[in-house]
């Protein structure tokens, strides 16, 4: 399965990404596991991603970690938002 | 357009002219300014550094904007958020609506601020003298968006 990742705020900034395509290995049918997955690349990754540091909107809505991913959804990782 | 995200710094006086000449039914005109404060935390700041997510952003102020005009009487309403980086006294943002009454134009402007705050997609980083960092979303904001959504809110 194929999605779109981008990375936001803290997140883009640490693992120097803003972005890529990923082909998510089977069983990955949420944020959650798509961010243990994520961390398993490791250093930075891990302790970037942690489920408490970040958050996430999936087809540009917010959702919490348990938010469902299809293929071809555009997934976004980021710290916690602070406009205004 | 009544939403707009830029780099470029906006012209308070002359977005609450256009936005106070659009109808002449309009009695109240009510506008929030965000600056770049020199102070946080106890620490110096020297910029501040704004990104946000293009094309979820807009949409969610959209959203955000169409629920304020659903809630109160208004007839215009103008939003600019910036990006990019930013120095202290700057204008960060500006909410501006305007309606018939004045109790109408209050309320809208603060739900539009109190909802962008904790649902649009910005992220600020600060640089003071000891380096950067992220910051997070301010629980006494969160608290504050609560209140819209509870029930015998402020309508």
């Amino acid at each position: 399965m194929n999605i779109k990742l981008l990375y936001f705020g803290r997140p883009r900034e640490m693992l120097a990404t803003a972005g890529e395509t990923a082909d998510l290995p089977a069983g990955i049918t949420n944020v959650a596991s798509l961010l243990a997955w994520l961390r398993g690349r490791g250093d930075n990754w891990a302790t970037e991603l942690a489920d408490a540091r970040v958050r996430c909107a999936v087809n540009q809505e917010l959702g919490s970690l348990s938010a469902a991913i299809r293929e071809g959804d555009e997934v976004a990782i980021f710290s916690p938002i602070s406009g205004g | 357009m009544s939403i707009a995200i830029q780099t470029e710094d906006f012209d308070l006086a002359a977005e609450m002219t256009a936005l106070r000449t659009q109808s002449a039914e309009t009695g109240a005109l009510v506008g929030f300014v965000g600056l770049v404060r020199d102070f946080s935390n106890g620490k110096k700041i020297e910029s501040i550094h704004l990104e946000h997510y293009p094309g979820m952003c807009e949409k969610t102020l959209e959203k955000i904007v169409a629920e304020a005009k659903q809630r109160w009487q208004l007839l215009g309403v103008r939003v600019i958020h910036r990006v990019g980086e930013l120095y202290p006294s700057e204008q960060i943002v500006l909410v501006a609506t305007a309606s018939q009454h004045r109790a109408d134009a209050f309320a809208a402007c603060e739900f539009i601020i109190d909802y962008l705050k904790t649902a649009a997609p910005f992220w600020k980083r600060e640089q003071t003298v000891h380096g950067t960092h992220w910051l997070d979303t301010k629980e006494s904001d969160e608290q504050r968006m609560k209140r819209w959504f509870q029930k015998g809110d402020r309508q």
